[in-house]
């Protein structure tokens, strides 16, 4: 079988011979990544660009920075830090996330994660369920819920408490928002705290019941230790999600007077509702680079857990 | 005629990690052909590269005097059966044995017979319904081979095709393997790293190491005459015994003993060289009794293989370095843990290695572009 | 049993009680209301009735806003499935220079730029492009919003499937397209089925998107259309208001029962949102 006689020198790789499993080749790949990669490029990456240079000018909707926006360098963002209403907007979101994210719904989500694995089937659907339904109904539904629950005259929170005429949304509108927070958002960590608790193996804690611990032993000295990083990935995606949420808007509308008026609510109005565009840009930065802070960090253990 | 012909294969990386380094190899037609080697050395890379998975370096390859090089996998007339079947989750068996046919624009009415002839042959006549979720390891092994029966390819590619077996129905797959090969006459490659499937399946087989091939022969060449201490330790059930040996004048000194040097080794080795000697431990007999040509030892372990033991002799070496000799024992000769006892060689099967290379004596010098001409020498 | 033993037990389950009857209690009313002949705010056993469903039919902008939020819905998820399987399998299977890098920035994106935080320069940009009070419009952010998250997703399940199949299929001479069709998209069908599902209870939820690009009440989702019934002026029409809410909560507690029934609730880091 010595009949061919093709020349021993060998050609180089083709640059086109697909090396992939499907035989796609690097062309078409990028033929299918390419429209995607647009879709987000424009209405996602470059919004965030843009707001760069947008928070650097004066732009308004209407009247004459309109026409001809201004470059007014740091100014919007000086104003910004000295702006009552923002540093107000900020405190308050700081309260919300605290208040719903990091308390309400990481120890209710944990407390509903670890009581569930004992109790009755039937009892774990029953919670599980309503649990995930608050979380599953769209936000305009559940908004209204809680106005009807909380309502000053025939609410029913009211009715069960024995405390009628009490305003709670007029007296207590964080209160009432984080409340309502906590509510809705407590499925994700109930999720999450129930997936690092089956991770847990049953025979470190049946070790830890046989040498006598108590439950606050074994949660403290067996199950912490397992689901730290759980916790960890926990708090920090809540926190970016409830600094972004604009619910509470539908609840209070960040009345009255601003007590309840979060940064994502501040921005709309004055940005959206008032026009100072620039200056609803500065703030949308500022928003942008907090969610960056959270993020970075959340993808960084995210990254150390794989390796 | 599918003769497989592959010349100068180079498959480098990038990185410049070479899995197939210059690479000759003629598979003859309808020849099954085994490539074995330790994980990593090549084989399964060399097997992708014929079936056009892998764009080679340099180098062509040939299958039935056609260069199919450069062709795409499914223009190479080739069929695979991939070492997790491969089979489509979604498809029913039918659907899967069919489905190159429909790649073949082959209508869906005479497919489908087909399908079911190639399933009935293959004694799945009942299960063609069932997706393969639904079947058995050994049952998914026979609808891949099936899907690859069913297109009439000039050859075969097998990548480790009973690994995923357990260990009693990878011993019936195999007789079925072989058997199936032989009626069709398709020129078979197919990839294994287990010494035994290779020997006991293959017409021709080749060893590879770190993406070269250090062996070709027969199944009883490549056993009997390993050709390098690499071949040696790789191939057998039990483990080859390599002792260092001295040549001195017309004898072997080996752990102690004065053995006569081999006739044929003569004329290759010189006064005071260093060697390795090997001998199988089914080559070797167990005696109780002093024996002059024998390697004395005390028994430390005795296995039980089913047929005969495999017995461990502690041998003082030089220095007081004691070595583990095993030899194999007939069924009620086991010997005592503790006594004495006398490892004795079968001269006609004794193989001396050099040292320096771990090429056999007599062997030309490994010229390390060539491996394949030092094998065909022997 | 000790006292003791006897006493943690019984504060166990009243926490337990406690807790379903915060959960429960909000939602109540959704389920009661609808139904009642003289709703109020409060929760109570209702007088039944259909009248508050017949009245929908009557409220002009009611069920035209679910139909927009169908389209919403429906249009952001071709687009999501479609571009984000696409990319997702050549990501997976194609090493394209920069990849892993890629991937890392479109997580990072779609976690840091939110319809929050980028809703001033996506509201000026929509507004440069002549897109306000444009449904496509609203398709559009949306789904450049999801599209990151929707990769990444499918990119993990292409990812857990093996090269094998599609090899096999390529040495029987199959084409790259043919192979998409016939093995790869079957296979991978139950991530796809989930971002679509996950797409659309996103859109359909959406307030904040909806609400700044669209101007008349006649495009508006339904969404946005509730809110606005709770918040005109005047006394608040609860029959209207509690008949439509459970309507329109209906399609998605229906895709969350049916995706758990058929796939299992996949936990996929944060999938809601």
């Amino acid at each position: 079988m010595a009949l061919a006689t093709s020349p021993p020198a060998d050609l180089a790789p083709p640059r086109d011979v697909a090396t992939d499993a499907a035989g796609l080749g690097r062309v078409r790949a990028s033929a299918f990544v390419a429209p995607g990669l647009a879709l987000v490029a424009i209405f996602l990456v470059f919004p965030a660009l843009w707001t760069l240079y947008l928070g650097l000018t004066n732009y308004r909707l209407t009247g004459i920075a309109a026409a001809r926006p201004k470059f007014v360098g740091l100014d919007n963002y000086a104003t910004a830090l000295g702006d009552q209403e923002f540093l107000n907007a900020l405190w308050l979101t700081l309260l919300y996330v605290l208040g719903s994210a990091v308390i309400g719904q990481t120890i209710l989500g944990f407390v509903l994660a670890w009581t569930m694995r004992t109790v009755h089937r039937t009892v774990r659907t029953v919670v599980e369920s309503l649990v995930m339904l608050a979380w599953i109904l769209p936000s305009s539904v559940v908004a209204f819920l809680w106005i009807a629950m909380l309502d000053r005259d025939s609410g029913t929170l009211n009715a069960l408490l024995g405390t009628p005429g009490m305003a709670w949304l007029i007296d207590h509108p964080l209160l009432s928002i984080v409340v309502f927070n906590t509510w809705r958002g407590t499925a994700f960590s109930m999720l999450l705290f129930s997936a690092a608790l089956g991770a847990v193996p049953p025979s470190q804690l049946e070790t830890a019941r046989m040498a006598g611990a108590s439950g606050w032993q074994q949660l403290r000295d067996v199950v912490f230790p397992h689901i730290r990083g759980h916790i960890l990935t926990n708090l920090l995606l809540i926190s970016l999600w409830t600094f972004n949420d604009f619910s509470p808007y539908l609840i209070t509308a960040g009345g009255p007077d601003n007590r309840s008026e979060t940064l994502p609510i501040f921005v709309y109005q004055t940005a959206i509702f008032d026009g100072q565009l620039g200056f609803g840009t500065a703030i949308s930065l500022l928003m942008l680079l907090i969610n960056l802070v959270l993020a970075v960090v959340y993808l960084r253990l995210l990254r150390e857990r794989r390796s | 005629m599918a003769e497989i012909e592959l010349r100068g294969l180079v498959k480098e990386y990038p990185g410049g990690v070479r899995a197939v380094d210059g690479l000759d190899l003629t598979v003859a037609d309808g020849e099954f052909f085994a490539l074995l080697g330790p994980s990593g050395c090549g084989k399964t890379t060399l097997l992708r590269s014929i079936a056009g998975l892998e764009t080679v370096t340099s180098g062509h390859i040939e299958i039935g005097g056609r260069d199919v090089t450069r062709l795409a996998p499914g223009a190479r007339d080739i069929a695979m059966v991939f070492q997790d079947y491969a089979l489509f989750p979604h498809m029913t068996v039918r659907d899967n044995i069919a489905y190159p046919l429909r790649i073949k624009k082959m209508g869906k009415p005479e497919r489908h017979a087909k399908a079911e002839e190639t399933a009935e042959g293959l004694s799945l006549g009942a299960l063609l319904d069932r997706r393969p979720g639904q079947l058995s390891g050994g049952q998914q092994q026979r609808a891949a081979l099936a899907r690859a029966v069913a297109v009439r390819p000039q050859v075969f590619l097998f990548d480790e095709p009973l690994s995923n077996l357990d260990a009693r129905l990878r011993l019936e797959a195999r007789t079925f393997l072989k058997r199936l090969q032989r009626e069709l006459g398709v020129t078979t490659v197919f990839v294994t790293h287990d010494q035994a499937e290779a020997l006991a399946m293959s017409d021709r087989m080749a060893v590879m190491d770190a993406g070269r091939i250090r062996q070709i022969g027969t199944p009883t060449e490549v056993f009997q005459r390993p050709t390098s201490t690499f071949v040696a330790s790789f191939i057998g059930s039990t483990p080859m015994n390599l002792l260092d040996s001295v040549v001195d004048r017309d004898t072997l000194r080996v752990a102690g003993v004065t053995l006569p040097l081999p006739a044929s080794a003569r004329p290759h080795v010189s006064d005071g060289e260093q060697l390795v000697f090997a001998a199988r431990p089914e080559y070797m007999s167990f005696r109780a009794e002093p024996e002059p040509t024998g390697l004395e030892g005390v028994v430390a372990i005795v296995e039980n293989m089913g047929v005969g033991s495999l017995v461990s002799l502690e041998v003082a070496g030089p220095a007081d370095v004691t070595r583990i000799v095993q030899v194999t024992v007939p069924e009620g000769q086991e010997p005592e843990i503790g006594s004495r006892g006398w490892a004795v060689p079968a001269p006609e099967r004794v193989l001396l290695y050099r040292r320096d290379d771990g090429e056999l004596v007599g062997s030309a010098r490994s010229d390390a572009t060539d491996p394949v001409l030092a094998a065909a020498r022997n | 049993m000790t006292v003791r033993a006897v006493v943690g037990r019984i504060g166990f389950y009243v926490l337990i009680a406690l807790i379903t009857a915060f959960m429960a209690i909000p939602v109540l009313w959704l389920l009661f209301a609808p139904f009642d002949r003289t709703p109020s705010l409060s929760t109570s056993l209702p007088e039944w009735t259909w009248q508050n469903f017949t009245g929908l039919l009557a409220n002009p902008y009611a069920l035209t806003s679910l139909g927009n939020s169908v389209l919403l819905a429906l249009g952001s998820m071709v687009l999501v499935t479609v571009l984000g399987a696409l990319a997702a399998y050549a990501l997976s299977r194609v090493r394209i220079p920069g990849r892993d890098g890629l991937l890392y920035a479109l997580l990072l994106l779609s976690s840091i730029v939110t319809g929050t935080a980028a809703m001033v320069p996506i509201f000026l940009l929509m507004f440069e492009l002549n897109l306000i009070d444009s449904q496509l419009g609203v398709v559009l952010v949306l789904s450049g919003g999801l599209l990151p998250a929707a990769i990444f997703i499918l990119k993990d399940f292409m990812d857990g499937t093996p090269r094998s199949y599609e090899e096999s299929a390529r040495v029987f001479g199959a084409g790259p397209l043919q192979i998409l069709r016939d093995i790869v998209l079957p296979v991978v069908r139950p991530g796809i089925a989930t971002i679509a599902v996950w797409t659309v209870v996103n859109v359909w939820g959406n307030f904040l998107t909806p609400f700044i690009l669209l101007r008349s009440p006649e495009k508006s989702p339904a969404a946005v259309v509730l809110y606005t019934f709770y918040t005109e002026g005047g006394q608040a029409n609860l029959g209207l208001i509690s008949a439509f809410s459970l309507l329109y909560s209906i399609p998605v507690v229906a895709m969350y029962v049916f995706v758990n029934r058929r796939y299992g609730f996949r936990f996929h880091g944060g999938i809601k949102r």
